[in-house]
């Protein structure tokens, strides 16, 4: 019995990364290493206007005085931030009009990861904005979206063309001396996406990003921002695959959203980046600052992740409440096989009155791996009525995998119930020999019973994306999930 | 279709089946009686091929073949079915989902291709009328939060999609109200065919009232210590298991 | 001086001078007991051994390196001592003089509760006219500071063990300076009948900063009911710290219990360690009804297989009150089982903290691990900060834990109210029953039933800190404590 579940795990193990290929396309490079003249060059590469290059300057500066965070249960060698390569842009041949005229490898690229653009077109209506490395390449569903004053656009783009709006939201939600990986990517942050839905409109498309590390010791720093407008609406879907790379690559975005008043964003992630492969070698090392604020009454800001992927994850998706009435919610899936390392799991900050918020966070660990849960739910005292409900379950397979649960509970409400609950176990074997007793193989029920335990997740992803989902879930534990 | 030979099982060393013989022809219902802990689920473990028993003599000929090597899940394969006296929870896991797996990697374990969605579908609603189940059940998790009477039903419901050779009843009946037990034990003898059989295990004579067994076994301390017809099991019920004790 | 620091504003200023003197002051408490470490070796170490000496001299020098906790440290986060050390407190009380009537300044008499009372005053061992008692089933009860030269080989088996002296400065602390506390020696195949108490009174005309130190050793085989209370008598400011080391020996069992009732000046650092062997159990369980600061630590290791342990703790604090749980489980043997089960009701300005961690080691196979912590919060001033951490290696295992923090059920208050119970009184039964968990935990009938009546007095606001003793000794009533509900009106 347990010789056969070691078995499954070890094939489990040695599925590979389908994703590990590159693609060679001409880059235009920083120099190696950062200082302020790295900053001025990407800002002057940019085009940019003089604030944006004394923002980055005074995030540089304080990048400076700080220290990596040493508090996650992550291990890793020190990252060699003057070995890095700030900034990668993929030569234009020409000004792109059409999507014909993108760079053919490129193209070839998306087909691999099975999210070309002509296809994600026709048959699922999703405006794609694709960012190799650094900059947006292209842009579709444009005319559709500027229909309804719908703003998606690269953040170079935006600060082009709406600086008037980045200005006013850009470091609003995440300041640039928030943490060490968020002064860093304010420092350095090479482009990303920007989205602005107006006042009472729903925005008629799922907007989606395909975020892609391609060229060799390159550091990604992704920035986007999200502004909904009073009762507008908006889904939006990341994902992100990575080729193969024996070194390890650091990953620093940065995500903001805003919800003015009534209005909701849904902001869901398939994270699926290099993982390094069996030994523990390579991998992204992913350290993301994501978060919303609530900004209005009855406001909601929604996020949903799969985490599949990257040697090192730490981020910590979170919401502001600071309207009253206002809902944050954060639903995860994490999985870690081999030597991957996750400390995951979000915060909400209760500010204003009778807001609410859920939890549901789902870790599998297998392998050699530690899958961490660390979550803040914080009441403060003028949260009246305020809500929490978190529910964090850890799954094991195999016993050479750690799974970790840390939250903090702050009330000091005495209005406000919140409500924490935690399980930790393995597949049952009651579970797996009733799987097999109707005929279904350990492999395929081990399948079964993972998707089953992630469902309450992957039922809060859009429908284009749990497809997805369920397929890296599989990739990620074995051939057959499903 | 079914012959087993001085079986003897041990679990930690302790000795639960103490020899027991029994053939199973195609066709035939087969009672399994006694009072508890005398190892009348061990022996439907045993036969399924749970592990953590220890099988120390005799074996188990199934359609002409000895399964004791075979995994749980080739058994099932090979079209053996239990129904379980305490059916798990698999949170998460929608019966139809299971079900279709089930029956694909049997399938595939026949070299057959998986059953197209349509064939499947219509399966489900044929099987479900049978068994006069919500048309909700089949889109709800396997087993989760389903009352007792749930569960032996989706049992019943899960053999009447599965079609086995050969079923084993574990207590189908403990739990059940007087309807469901109706409608369990219907499910049960409208599925009879002349090529498979089936054995029910219980404590009580009350479902062989609805499924009339061809033999009555009862299973004392770990042997088959008599077998008769339909009849035994009334005698039983009259005289209670401290006669068989008084007897063996 | 530069122009920039003149031109500061005066409230700045007023800031960088009191966070001047707070870091001064602690600076000067450590340096204050530096100072007496190194001034009064003579009379610190006067009953040391060659073994215990060297501990002191290590955790001494631990101790200067980690300092006072601070609120940076992950374990102290959501206690603040910075104001439990901004006082000027009198480090080593002399030991009690052998005249010493220990009776006369403190009674224990709670009714039908038989216990073989051991006092302690001032941290020492009180009776010192007979250091060390052994009984004819072989226990010996008495003073750790006789003990360290009359049982040398028990004392260097066990103590410094189980104790923290890496991580937790006051425990360092502790090892480098403390004088004397309760040494208890079961030995094999040996069920104590009777309940043993132990009491630590505080009895100090000046602040006082205590370190006292207690040894359990129970052997294999063998039972023993433990209540430990601390217990003031002047209401001067008072900080102790004391530290328990705990060994429970191949199936033995622990029954522990902690009673705390102390007044607002009192700060109380109570730090348990417990070691347990194959096939042993733990029940521990920590009361805490009133005192300034406490701050309970059960650091719990199961070293030996089929192990469990029981953690409970129940407090009820208000006013200015605040209260630190801190547990930790370490599985590190397989087929372990460990349940906590933590409640507490705050209000006015009262603060709490629960932190539990239960780590499950990659050998820990089939751990069953369950945590529980539930908290009211009775007043917008009142705060709590849970944190029930999971750490898990093997992948045999069942653990949870669940965390809750809310009001009264409103519904059940209305249905209360509504069998015509004042408001008040609702609230208290509803309360009353949430305690009631943790209460009945208590195996020992009469203390249940004591402690029962306490929780409802505590609940009802009569039970104050001038109540000397945690198991009421200075009330003349003896009769149960009832409600003024009419129950039959539910």
């Amino acid at each position: 019995m347990e010789k056969n579940q070691n078995n499954i795990l070890e094939e489990v193990t040695t599925s590979d990364y389908k994703y590990g290929f590159h693609t060679n396309i001409e880059m235009d490079l920083a120099a190696v290493g950062l200082s302020e003249d790295t900053v001025r060059f990407i800002s002057a590469k940019k085009n940019e206007p003089d604030w944006l290059l004394e923002f980055r300057l005074s995030a540089y500066h304080h990048w400076l005085t700080l220290t990596e965070p040493n508090w996650a249960h992550i291990h890793h060698p020190a990252i060699k931030y003057q070995d890095i390569i700030y900034y990668a842009a993929p030569k234009r041949k020409k000004e792109l009009t059409s999507l014909d005229e993108v760079d053919p490898e490129l193209l070839d690229t998306f087909k691999k990861l099975g999210i070309s653009l002509e296809e994600q077109k026709k048959l699922s209506g999703v405006a794609v904005d694709a960012v190799i490395d650094s900059v947006s390449v292209k842009t579709t569903f444009t005319d559709t979206l500027s229909k309804y004053g719908v703003i998606f656009c690269s953040f170079s783009d935006a600060v082009q063309n709406h600086p008037d709006l980045v200005k006013q939201y850009m470091g609003s939600v995440v300041p640039s001396n928030d943490n060490f990986f968020a002064a860093l990517n304010s420092a350095v942050f090479s482009d990303g996406s920007f989205c602005y839905i107006p006042k009472g409109v729903r925005c008629p498309v799922e907007l989606s990003t395909y975020f892609r590390i391609n060229a060799a010791n390159t550091g990604q720093f992704e920035r986007t921002l999200i502004v909904a407008d009073e009762g507008a609406y908006v889904s939006y879907m990341e994902g992100c695959t990575a080729p193969m790379r024996d070194e390890n690559q650091l990953h620093a975005a940065i995500v903001e959203i805003v919800a003015m008043k009534d209005a909701e964003v849904k902001y869901s992630t398939v994270q699926n980046w290099y993982p390094g492969n069996k030994k523990g070698e390579g991998g992204i090392y992913n350290f993301v600052t994501k978060r919303g604020i609530c900004k209005g009454s009855h406001s909601k800001i929604s996020w949903t992740q799969v985490e599949t992927g990257s040697a090192i994850t730490w981020k910590y998706p979170s919401v502001v409440l600071m309207g009253d009435n206002s809902i944050g919610e954060f639903y995860s899936v994490a999985v870690t096989n081999n030597f991957q390392q996750a400390d995951t799991g979000s915060k909400m900050i209760h500010l204003g009155k009778n807001t609410k918020s859920t939890i549901i966070s789902k870790g599998i660990s297998a392998g050699q791996s530690n899958n961490s849960y660390r979550g803040l739910v914080k009441v403060i005292k003028r949260a009246e009525n305020a809500r929490n409900f978190s529910q964090c379950d850890s799954l094991l397979l195999g016993d050479k995998c750690g799974a970790h649960t840390y939250p903090y509970i702050k009330a000091e409400n005495h209005t406000s119930i919140i409500e924490h609950e935690a399980t930790t176990s393995k597949i049952s074997d009651d579970q797996l020999f009733y799987c097999k007793q109707r005929g279904i193989s350990s492999e395929s029920a081990i399948g079964l019973i993972v998707n089953g335990y992630a469902k309450e997740v992957l039922m809060h992803l859009p429908m284009e994306f749990a497809v997805e989902a369920q397929k890296l879930l599989a990739i990620s534990l074995e051939g057959s999930v499903g | 279709m079914l012959s087993i030979r001085n079986l003897k099982v041990s679990i930690k060393g302790k000795e639960i089946l103490k020899g027991i013989n029994l053939e199973v022809k195609a066709g035939e219902v087969h009672a399994i009686m006694g009072p508890n802990g005398t190892g009348k689920s061990t022996l439907a473990y045993v036969i399924a091929g749970r592990e953590g028993y220890e099988v120390t003599e005799g074996e188990i000929i199934f359609k002409g073949r000895n399964i004791l090597d075979l995994s749980a899940e080739e058994r099932a394969c090979e079209g053996l079915f239990l129904g379980f006296q305490y059916p798990v929870e698999i949170p998460g896991v929608s019966i139809t989902n299971f079900l279709r797996t089930a029956i694909n990697e049997q399938r595939k374990y026949k070299g057959l291709d998986p059953v197209p969605a349509v064939e499947f579908l219509a399966k489900m609603e044929e099987k479900k009328q049978l068994l006069e189940l919500q048309e909700k059940l089949a889109s709800r998790s396997v087993n989760e939060g389903f009352s007792g009477g749930e569960k032996k039903k989706n049992e019943i419901f899960q053999m009447a999609m599965l079609e086995p050779s050969l079923a084993i009843l574990d207590e189908t009946d403990s739990g059940l109200d007087i309807d469901a037990l109706r409608i369990v034990a219907t499910g049960v003898n409208k599925l009879r065919r002349p090529d498979n059989a089936t054995i029910v295990i219980t404590h009580y004579q009350r479902l062989l009232e609805y499924i009339i067994p061809d033999v009555v076994h009862v299973l004392f301390d770990g042997r088959i210590v008599k077998s008769g017809g339909k009849e035994l099991a009334l005698l039983l019920e009259e005289k209670g298991y401290e006669w068989i004790r008084s007897e063996s | 001086m530069d122009q920039k620091r003149i031109l500061i504003s005066g409230k700045q200023k007023q800031n960088l001078i009191m966070e001047a003197s707070i870091v001064s002051t602690i600076y000067d408490l450590k340096e204050y007991l530096s100072g007496v470490f190194a001034d009064k070796q003579q009379e610190i170490t006067r009953n040391d051994t060659h073994f215990v000496a060297a501990k002191r001299a290590k955790a001494f020098e631990l101790f200067s390196k980690m300092g006072f906790p601070h609120a940076a440290l992950e374990k102290w986060r959501g206690t603040d001592l910075s104001r439990a050390l901004n006082h000027e407190y009198h480090a080593l009380p002399e030991a009690p003089s052998p005249e010493l009537d220990i009776d006369k300044i403190f009674k224990c008499d709670v009714p039908h509760f038989e216990t073989l009372l051991v006092t302690q005053l001032n941290g020492w061992y009180a009776d010192r006219n007979n250091l060390l008692q052994v009984y004819p089933n072989g226990m010996i009860i008495g003073s750790l500071a006789a003990a360290f030269s009359k049982y040398p080989d028990l004392v260097s088996a066990h103590y410094g063990n189980y104790a923290d002296d890496n991580s937790e400065g006051l425990t360092a602390l502790n090892t480098a300076m403390s004088q004397d506390g309760i040494f208890i020696y079961i030995p094999d195949n040996v069920t104590v009948e009777q309940n043993i108490q132990t009491v630590n009174i505080t009895d100090f005309k000046q602040n006082l900063f205590l370190n006292t130190r207690n040894l359990v050793i129970l052997g294999e085989n063998s039972h023993l009911r433990l209540v430990q209370c601390d217990d003031s008598i002047n209401h001067d400011v008072t900080f102790i710290n004391s530290v328990t080391e705990v060994k429970i020996g191949r199936n033995s069992t622990l029954d522990h219990y902690k009673m705390q009732n102390k007044d607002d000046h009192t700060t109380l650092i109570n730090s348990m360690y417990f070691h347990q062997d194959e096939g042993s159990t733990l029940s521990t369980n920590a009361i805490s009804l009133n005192g300034g600061l406490i701050r309970n630590l059960s650091h719990v290791t199961m070293s030996g297989s089929h192990s469990s342990a029981e953690v409970y703790g129940l407090y009820l604090m208000d006013r200015y009150q605040h209260v630190d749980n801190q547990v930790f489980i370490n599985h590190a043997a397989p087929d372990c089982e460990s349940r906590e089960l933590f409640k507490g009701v705050l209000d006015d300005h009262a603060s709490g903290v629960f932190n539990g961690h239960i780590k499950v080691h990659r050998d820990a196979q089939r751990t069953n691990a369950f945590q529980t912590n539930k908290n009211i919060l009775l007043s917008d001033k009142a705060s709590i900060d849970t944190k029930p951490f999971l750490e898990i290696y093997a992948d045999d295992v069942k653990c949870s834990h669940g965390a809750t923090i809310g009001q009264l059920d409103a519904e059940a208050l209305f249905y209360i109210r509504s069998r015509g119970i004042s408001e008040a009184n609702a609230k208290i039964l509803l309360m009353y029953a949430f305690a009631a968990d943790v209460i009945n935990k208590i195996s020992i009938p009469e203390l249940r039933q004591r402690m029962d009546d306490m929780v409802k007095k505590r609940l009802r606001g009569e039970l104050s800190q001038c109540e000397q003793c945690v198991l009421n000794c200075s009330t003349h009533e003896h009769s149960h404590v009832e409600f003024n509900i009419d129950l039959s009106k539910i």
